[in-house]
């Protein structure tokens, strides 16, 4: 029988906040542990919490970007369950009424664009870091209380490749949005995966494996990797499936049920009563959208058709939206805005790389780079010529032109000097020059050679070429 | 309404509370009493009646994003029953 | 002798330098010496911080410091044990918090700081503020000053007791069904339950969120009012804090009842209701017309479901409200071989009976199959209470009630029939559950024992100013309020 996999992600993000979602502590990775918590994050008694509007106005706009609805009402529940790292003993949540609901997101996969619908992206607080030693555990409440978004998805997803996809492109979003920074090494993206396969063509779902807590992509694409085949295999040699929470051993690379002495879960969700419910206004909302950004799919396809450009090079501009913005100044007016992008990409970027400066940091406008190619489309100057005129435009800034004459690096065309110059080479080689009268078309390439190393570059090589070929058979 | 024959073990065991057998026989009973008189609840018609969850109607109170300083690590561990290196220790969590 | 002084009595013989803030505190203390054996209404004292704090006031009060800036300057207050105060323990009269040392100060002790009060001592409560009788405290009960045999009502059965022995100038403490009225009526003395937003929960620590409130207990309604003004405001770092402006309660004090509308529940003459309390709320009703008021039949058809709904919102809320009491970050711990065994045998041993009965009960409610049965239903039931009180102040300014059906019990006499017990709160819960304010004031005794027995007012949301003149005129016409329990 022919199985098809059914995968749907709760994808947790931390959000871009100065401070934690109910209290003024810090929202900073990588202190001293216990250093970045007060009263409050410690579920300290007679606490309250009072909800950061910077991370609901975040969350709304998140929603924005995923298409989602922005309802009028929402509020605070209360998730009820014991467990160390969990300061108060229950998570403040979003249950029945979430910030944002119903969207999707769109990304390139398998040659083509897909389409995986979210169910909700709610806002809740994140829990504190323990570490396991070998007699005990230790607990670190400096993430305890941090904002994060819950963006589930529905179980749309069809395979590992595609949930890594849809991973990658959420995450770009999110940073697109100034929603998160998204840095997996900091742990602020994790994810819990809920997998099951079902003969194809079935319309119910098989029985739903979750594998929790997720923190990196690829460990995410072999634990699915692995766990399809399991489920298949299970099913094919006659097993049933239990619904159940795995691990995914990464050093192993393998899941295996996480058997707790755990009681079933009941997390008992209840409407907050310390926190007020969610009733944003018209004003609100219309300052949350004024932060919409283009997403990265919209960028790219606007600069492939818009500018003509390369899908690769459009990524490029995706992946980095500072250089992308440079790419768009450049090519206002231009005609030759692929060779403005390969400009812009094999020069610029390169050189801010090797200098680890950044795009605000440059001496020079973006026009420079368009009569940069200008002149060399010209024929003004070489492109051996038009590296020199770069290296200085980015070195010390200026207009490519003036650099051109400054440097005297203007190529000659007129036939007087260059005359004089190829005659000189025929003279001095004559071998090459016999093998071309005798129909060897390719030792012309020497005597080329030789009259640009004697005009110092600045021959222009096509009416050298035709110089030579001139003076040889007359 | 919801059956009052209910199983306190299982209850005691979600709120995290273990029970002698005494006080289980005689919490039971009493819950089981108190169980039957709210049951009285079921008297009243509440088709179309909103739930209330907070006693005054306020929307939206929120804090701006501003950081406060923290409480110093000694503080925020000076009421442990046990610490070690900056850390809330607690008995091995397996999961 | 100074003791007996009045707030507002005191704080007029300060301010004429009669006396000094250290000899106000001192008396207190001797006076806790000579009685609290008996009354048992403190759990600890820090004496030389106590002292402390009075010799600061009355170096303030040297300094020209006056009452019209600081309307509590050197005036020694108490609190129940769930506020917390930078350094002070804060038991909630349970084991469970073994040494716990508060790391910060909640609003309402700032406040009262900067009202210039002298705070001290930690009042005895039922565990958790879970009881009506300070019977279910780990540290023993309080006894009722006018009957050591009785309780003082609860929780906050210490604050009661505390002000009727004259062991303080005024206590605080908080209502979540009645934990201030009760206590009030039951001890004769006067307590005030604020609308709810009206003081802030910050530093308090929580048994039910959306029905705890703040308020004080204290010999008579000026001081309440005193007292009031002093807590009363809007604060960033609770919620639920109403931003709404605080009157100069004491300022609004006086006045008749001409024109004031009171109403008279009709649901709230149940039968069952002792017959010296009915005969004592009856004269009072008629005092109150002699006074000006205008009495009118209103009826409040929801009140017999309260108690039901109280018991499953407050113990629900409850449940999630004490799971941090874990045995992880403060409090006393009782090992097990995994977290799951630690939080098992840490609240098992560390809660009291009646707080596992409550939370158990929380749990239930919410738990998967019976929410909507229980605690959806329950707060369905919440709004419709809350209109029965919207509708009766479309006619009357006021509500009159006893405060308790009956006036004190003795000790031990409920505790195995936590129902009954809870029943005794049916004239105090609803206001709660619609959050708005009350005050319980004395309006006459029993003969034989001499018991207090309790008037209740209750008002509009944040009508608090009409509900003290109200109160205040009935009082100053009345002679019960200046009446003391013999020690
Ligand atoms: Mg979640
Ligand atoms: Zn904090």
């Amino acid at each position: 029988m022919e199985y098809e996999t059914v995968i749907g992600l709760e994808t947790h993000v931390q959000l871009k906040t100065k401070s934690k979602m109910f209290c003024g502590c810090v929202n900073l990775f990588g202190s001293e542990p216990n250093t970045n918590v007060c009263p409050v994050c410690l579920g300290m008694p007679g606490v309250l919490p009072v909800p950061n509007e910077r991370a609901m106005q975040l969350t709304a706009l998140a929603g924005y970007l995923l298409n989602c609805e922005v309802p009028g009402f929402a509020k605070f529940d209360r998730k009820n369950y014991f467990y160390p790292d969990a300061s108060k003993d229950y998570q403040i949540t979003q249950f029945d009424f979430p910030s944002t609901t119903t969207g999707h997101v769109d990304f390139e996969f398998g040659g083509g664009i897909e389409r995986v619908r979210i169910t909700r992206a709610h806002i809740e607080e994140d829990v504190g870091k323990s570490n396991h030693f070998a007699q005990h555990s230790g607990v670190d409440f400096n993430r305890a209380g941090v904002p994060l978004l819950e963006i589930v998805s529905e179980p749309d997803l069809r395979s590992a490749d595609m949930a890594y996809e849809y991973l990658n492109a959420l995450k770009e979003i999110l940073i697109y949005g100034g929603i998160s920074d998204c840095d997996m090494e900091k742990g602020m993206v994790r994810c819990d995966v809920n997998i099951s396969v079902r003969p194809i063509g079935a319309e119910e779902l098989g029985v739903k494996v979750e594998i929790k807590n997720m923190n990196t992509f690829s460990g995410m694409r072999r634990a699915i990797n692995y766990e399809v085949p399991r489920q298949i295999e299970t099913l094919e040699s006659g097993g049933t499936l239990v619904q159940e929470t795995r691990r995914w051993d990464d050093i192993a690379g393998i899941t295996e049920s996480m058997r707790t002495k755990e009681q079933a879960h009941d997390y008992r969700y209840f409407p907050e009563p310390d926190i007020m419910p969610l009733k944003p206004d018209e004003a609100w909302l219309t300052e949350v959208r004024s932060h919409i950004v283009e997403l990265p799919l919209a960028r790219k396809q606007r600069f492939v058709r818009d500018y003509g450009i390369p899908a690769q090079d459009a990524d490029v501009f995706v992946g980095n939206v500072a250089l992308g913005g440079f790419f768009e100044k450049a090519v206002e007016g231009a005609k030759n805005t692929k060779a403005i992008a390969n400009w812009v990409i094999n020069n610029l970027q390169a050189r801010l790389i090797e200098t680890g400066t950044t795009v605000d940091e440059l001496k020079f406008e973006p026009a420079a780079i368009r009569e940069l190619v200008g002149i060399i489309d010209a024929g003004t100057i070489s492109s051996k010529g038009g590296q020199e005129v770069f290296a200085e435009l980015f070195e010390n800034g200026g207009s490519p032109v003036v650099i051109v004459e400054s440097k005297g690096l203007a190529q000659v065309s007129e036939s007087g000097e260059l005359e004089k110059w190829c005659q000189d080479a025929i003279d001095s080689n004559p071998g090459p020059a016999d093998d071309y009268r005798n129909g060897k078309e390719n030792a012309i390439n020497f005597l080329k050679g030789q009259v640009m190393k004697a005009s110092r570059g600045k021959a222009n090589p096509q009416v050298v070429g035709e110089t030579l070929a001139k003076l040889l058979k007359g | 309404m919801a059956d009052t024959d209910f199983d306190i073990q299982y209850v005691a065991n979600l709120a995290r509370i273990a029970l002698t057998p005494d006080e289980e026989a005689k919490l039971g009973h009493q819950l089981g009493d108190i169980l039957g008189y709210v049951k009285k609840l079921e008297e009243l018609d509440v088709t179309g009646v909103e739930p209330m969850a907070h006693a005054v109607p306020l929307a939206n109170v929120l804090r701006a994003d501003e950081v406060r300083p923290s409480i110093p690590q000694e503080a925020a561990l000076a009421n442990a029953p046990k610490q070690a290196n900056g850390l809330f220790i607690v008995p091995k969590i397996v999961e | 002798m100074l003791h007996e002084l009045t707030l507002s009595g005191l704080t007029a013989k300060l301010a004429a330098k009669e006396v000094s803030s250290r000899e106000a505190m001192q008396a207190c203390l001797d006076r806790i010496d000579a009685v609290d054996g008996q009354v048992n209404a403190f759990m600890s004292i820090d004496r030389d911080d106590a002292l402390g704090q009075a010799d600061a006031a009355d170096a303030a009060l040297a300094k020209g410091n006056t009452h019209a800036a600081q309307p509590l300057l050197g005036v020694p207050i108490s609190l129940k044990d769930l506020f917390c105060a930078k350094g002070q323990p804060a038991n909630c009269s349970s084991k469970i918090l073994g040494n716990f040392l508060s790391p910060y100060d909640g609003t309402v002790v700032r406040k009262l700081r900067d009202a210039g009060a002298v705070l001290f001592g930690r009042l005895n409560m039922d565990e958790f503020a879970m009881g009506s009788s300070t019977e279910n405290s780990a540290f023993g009960r309080s006894n009722n000053p006018w009957d050591l045999e009785r309780v003082p009502g609860g929780s906050s059965g210490g604050c009661a007791a505390a002000v009727a022995a004259q062991e303080c100038f005024g206590s605080i403490g908080t209502d979540t069904g009645g934990s201030i009225r009760q206590p009030a009526a039951l001890c004769g003395c006067v307590g005030l339950k604020p609308t709810y937003g009206r003081v802030s929960r910050f530093g308090v620590v929580a048994f039910a969120s959306s029905l705890d409130q703040v308020g004080p207990l204290t010999k008579d309604v000026r001081d309440s009012a005193t007292l009031l003004g002093a807590m009363s405001g809007h604060d960033p770092h609770d919620s639920t804090s109403v931003p709404a402006d605080v009157p100069d309660y004491v300022a609004e004090l006086g006045g008749d009842l001409k024109g004031i509308k009171l109403g008279l529940p009709r649901e709230f003459l149940i039968d069952g209701i002792d017959p010296e309390v009915r005969a004592a709320f009856d004269a009072a009703v008629k005092q109150c017309e002699a006074l000006g008021a205008e009495i009118h039949e209103v009826s409040m058809p929801h009140t017999e479901y309260g108690v039901a709904t109280y018991y499953i919102v407050a113990t629900a809320e409850a449940s999630a409200n004490l799971a941090r009491f874990d045995g992880i970050r403060y409090g006393d711990r009782v090992d097990g071989d995994d977290p799951f065994s630690l939080y098992c045998n840490t609240r098992g041993r560390g809660f009291g009976e009646e707080v596992k009965r409550r939370i158990i009960l929380g749990t239930y409610v919410l738990s998967s199959g019976y929410y909507d049965a229980y605690y959806l239903r329950a707060q369905k039931a919440r709004t419709l209470i809350k209109r029965d009180f919207e509708q009766a102040f479309e006619t009357v300014d006021a509500l009159i009630t006893p405060t308790v059906p009956a006036p004190a019990f003795k000790a031990g006499e409920k505790m195995d029939d936590p129902l009954q017990m809870y029943l005794s709160d049916i004239f105090t819960i609803s206001c709660n559950l619609a959050g708005t304010c009350g005050i319980s004031l004395p309006c006459g005794f029993t003969s034989e024992p001499k018991l207090p027995i309790g008037l209740q007012f209750l008002g509009k949301p944040f009508g608090e100013s009409q509900l003290l003149q109200i109160a205040h005129a009935y009082e100053q016409a009345t002679p019960w309020h200046t009446e003391r329990a013999s020690l």
